[in-house]
């Protein structure tokens, strides 16, 4: 089946698309955005955060369908032209960064945090982030990152 | 496979009769799991997120009526006052992901005994309405639950949504797990207490093959606080009483080991979760007067 969408601003439309497919994998493989990643295809890890219709979800949980006429933001989207967008500066320079394979779906859990929460409590972040997984670095640096995050938006 | 996407209740009532054996998605946070997994490989999928009124609700004849594919989200934000007990435990589901896309619906669908919208439904002797192209039912949520994942629906029947009195008094909901969040709980419950009709209502779940209502436990309190005047006197019952409500909370219980814990544990953590969500809650009302 073909799916139409808005994706990042653009009218899509994915083609050839098998009914049981998820947004995640229509996303990557489709239409070649392969910054939300496949980590666990069940809700676990947050690696596949996006926005659809402005609400954060696991894209692996989207039935592909499911988003006919539907806009979808993915980090590739977050930013404006050609530099990084405010909350990914922030993951960069606070080292929040190792493998980078949890970082587009703790980029997006956070960009959606600090519209929600412009000056989130240290317990607001680890709630807002609790299906995001990082096994990396241990969290710590992620913290850091949405307060660095925040404290620029508000300045 | 097939994928259909009515825009309409009556489409897709009319699609699920014609194909029984279709199987509805809602948030997906359930069934997707199955996809991607390969455990589950429907031939025919009905998307119900396209169907506005699946996700309303309102008053009708004084008791809410919630359409099915309303999220924990928005039954946090939109109901955690008229409905505190169901708002608590949609706080524990999952992360903001699950509780943006999960609903209310797809829990009783699936029908885990672990799944948390159940034990709030039970203490607050909450409906579900049923729908065919033949007509709607009601059954009581104590009724619906029908063994481990399995519930009352027909084959040719939908979720429409559920019914529920806005809470009279305190309600609780406790759940034991290994984090904070992301947990299938080790087991839970769900106190609600109803000054009006002097009621408590007591849900316990993931400790039985389905979520399970403690009606004993619950004449039992009701007697003590009727026969101590305790809902007039505004004051505390005795620890002894209390002691007694916790162990018939755990004797409705149906528990047994598994990787998440075992019976006894259950059994046990279920008695505290009782006395103490029955404090709390008697604290409030007490403070209520
Ligand atoms: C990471 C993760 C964490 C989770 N954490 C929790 C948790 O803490 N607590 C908890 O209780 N659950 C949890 N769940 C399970 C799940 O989120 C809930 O059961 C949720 O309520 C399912 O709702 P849904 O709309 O996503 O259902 P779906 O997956 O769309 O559907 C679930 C089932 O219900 C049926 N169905 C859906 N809507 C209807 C309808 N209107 N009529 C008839 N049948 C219908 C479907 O056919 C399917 O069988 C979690 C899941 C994941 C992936
Ligand atoms: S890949 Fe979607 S949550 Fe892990
Ligand atoms: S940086 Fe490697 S998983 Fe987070």
């Amino acid at each position: 089946m073909n799916v139409s969408c808005t994706v990042n601003g653009r009218a899509q439309v994915a083609e050839g698309v098998w009914e049981g497919e998820s947004l995640l994998y229509m996303l990557r493989e489709h239409l070649g955005l392969y910054g939300s990643k496949n980590a666990c295809e069940q809700g676990e890890c947050g690696s596949c955060s996006v926005y659809l219709g402005g609400t954060l979800v696991c894209a692996c949980l989207v039935l592909a369908g499911q988003a006919q006429g539907k806009e979808i933001i993915t980090v590739e989207g977050l930013a404006r032209g050609h530099g990084l967008h405010a909350v990914q500066d922030a993951f960069v320079e606070a080292g929040a960064v190792q493998c980078g394979f949890c970082t587009p779906g703790l980029v997006v859990a956070t960009h959606d945090l600090l519209q929600r929460i412009p000056s989130p409590s240290d317990a607001q972040i680890r709630e807002a982030l609790a299906g995001n997984i990082c096994r990396c670095t241990g969290y710590a640096k992620i913290i850091d990152a949405v307060n660095l995050a925040a404290g620029r938006s508000r300045s | 496979m097939e994928f259909l996407q009515p825009a309409t209740w009556s489409e897709a009532l009319a699609m699920k009769a014609a194909k029984p054996e279709a199987v509805p998605i809602a948030g997906g946070t359930d069934l997707m799991v199955e996809i991607n997994l390969d455990h589950r490989r429907p031939a025919t999928i009905i998307d119900l997120t396209h169907i506005k009124e699946l996700t309303e609700w309102g008053m009708d004849d004084g008791r809410l009526r919630i359409g099915a594919g309303v999220t924990y989200a928005r039954i946090i934000d939109e109901l955690g006052d008229r409905l505190p007990g169901l708002a608590m435990a949609s706080r524990t589901v999952g992360s903001p992901q699950i509780r943006n896309r999960g609903t209310v619906g797809g829990n009783l669908g699936t029908a885990s005994p672990a799944g948390d919208a159940h034990p709030p439904l039970l203490a607050t002797e909450a409906i579900v309405e049923l729908a065919s192209t033949k007509g709607t039912r009601q059954v009581a949520a104590n009724e619906f639950f029908a063994g481990p994942k399995k519930n009352a629906m027909r084959a040719d029947e939908l979720i429409a949504a559920f019914l529920v009195e806005p809470a009279r008094g305190p309600q609780q909901f406790s759940k034991v797990g290994t984090r904070n969040a992301m947990v299938i709980a080790v087991c839970s419950l769900a106190l609600a207490v109803d000054p009006k009709r002097k009621h408590v209502g007591i849900g316990i779940g993931s400790a039985g093959p389905t979520p399970i209502r403690a009606a004993e436990a619950e004449t039992f309190i009701q007697e003590v606080l009727e026969e101590h005047r305790l809902w007039e006197r505004h004051v505390h019952c005795e620890p002894s009483a209390l002691k007694q409500f916790g162990e018939l909370v755990a004797a409705a219980a149906k528990p047994i080991d598994d990787v998440r814990g075992t019976a006894d544990y259950r059994r046990h953590a279920l008695a505290v979760l009782a006395r103490r969500t029955f404090r709390w809650a008697w604290d409030d009302y007490r403070k209520s007067k």
